[in-house]
């Protein structure tokens, strides 16, 4: 057996949020997923993916900015972590 | 400066696209960073040509004024189905000035087509506080731009933004030639200003891009309101009343 992880970012915290982003990887060795590969999401939600059979394993934690550093942005931070068993 | 860049397309000459190829493919010697454009790039070389082009000059002029400096310069070549797709990255390092911006231009003077490993952009990017590559987890953003373009096309954009060269899967060389300039002067009123009260200015300062995250995305119009304050000298400046609304503070004023 081996990993795939699909990764999403969602518009808020929620899973059912709209994806905004997406990463894949396949421990497989059947694909090559890369940056820049595609302008569609694989999925329109987090639940959505889970519907097709994605299992959740990680999800960003809700963590408030530092003090004086509350208007700052930088990484996207609604992070979740899908696999699948191949 | 909401997308963080300025698209051209097709301006440099079909002369000087094709004279291109061959400066690109032999190299170009390096430049002490710091060098003003005229020392850079003596006049009549192929470089000094392109930073000439009248559009490409006064965009320049505009972002970063009269007397810039040439911080470095690459030819970068993607070969026919070769190399690996670059992680998404900021180039240099993070830099968070709040008054000042480097200007990065990317030229092409060959068209490119989908498959050919065009450059990946991520529109409103350029304010995200991120180092380098660490952004490499990120491979496809909602709205990002793989750039297809036509042949003598120059890309100007702010040093922050997030890019990567992609993978090349096609049998066609692609080449880019960057040069990255400094400012020696404030970045204030340096452009063309006749519309600047246009109501289209706020309406485009106020851009959200489709891979924000909604709460996040209020947050980068608050941060272009603030870097637009300092490039037109405006500390009234505001939109949807993001920033003042957050920095009003009756009991300071009283306390003077």
């Amino acid at each position: 057996m081996k990993q795939q992880v699909l990764v999403l970012y969602l518009a808020n915290s929620s899973l059912d949020a709209p994806v905004v982003g997406w990463s894949s990887y396949d421990g497989t060795g059947a694909a090559r997923p890369t940056a820049g590969d595609g302008d569609e999401p694989p999925y329109r939600s987090g639940v959505e993916a889970l519907r097709d059979g994605w299992r959740l394993f990680q999800a960003s934690q809700l963590i408030p900015p530092y003090p004086g550093h509350e208007y700052d942005t930088s990484f996207l931070k609604h992070e979740f972590f899908f696999e699948k068993l191949a | 400066m909401a997308a963080g860049y300025l698209r051209l397309d097709a301006v440099v000459p079909d002369e000087l696209n094709d004279r291109a190829i061959g400066v690109l493919e032999a190299g170009l010697p390096a430049v002490p960073y710091g060098t003003p454009i005229e020392d850079a790039f003596p006049t009549g070389g192929f470089t000094r040509d392109l930073l000439e082009v009248p559009e490409v000059a006064g965009a320049l002029r505009g972002l970063v004024g009269p007397g810039a400096t040439v911080d470095h310069h690459a030819v970068h070549v993607r070969r026919p189905r070769g190399g690996e797709a670059q992680p998404l990255h900021g180039d240099a390092i993070i830099d968070v000035r709040p008054d000042a911006f480097d200007v990065q231009l990317m030229y092409y003077p060959r068209a490119v087509e989908a498959d050919m490993g065009g450059t990946l952009v991520v529109p409103g990017s350029h304010l995200r506080r991120t180092n380098e590559s660490d952004t490499g987890r990120y491979q496809n953003l909602l709205g990002q731009v793989r750039l297809t373009c036509p042949a003598g096309t120059v890309m100007l954009l702010h040093h922050g933004i997030w890019h990567g060269g992609r993978r090349n899967d096609s049998d066609v060389q692609r080449y880019m030639y960057k040069i990255r300039f400094n400012p020696t002067v404030p970045q204030v009123l340096l452009w063309d200003t006749a519309d600047l009260r246009d109501p289209a200015v706020a309406r485009e300062l106020d851009r959200r891009f489709p891979w924000y995250e909604h709460a996040t995305g209020r947050l980068e119009v608050h941060n272009r309101v603030h870097l637009w304050r300092t490039m037109t000298a405006d500390p009234t400046f505001d939109i949807d009343y993001w920033a003042t609304r957050v920095s009003n503070r009756p009991l300071l004023r009283s306390a003077v």
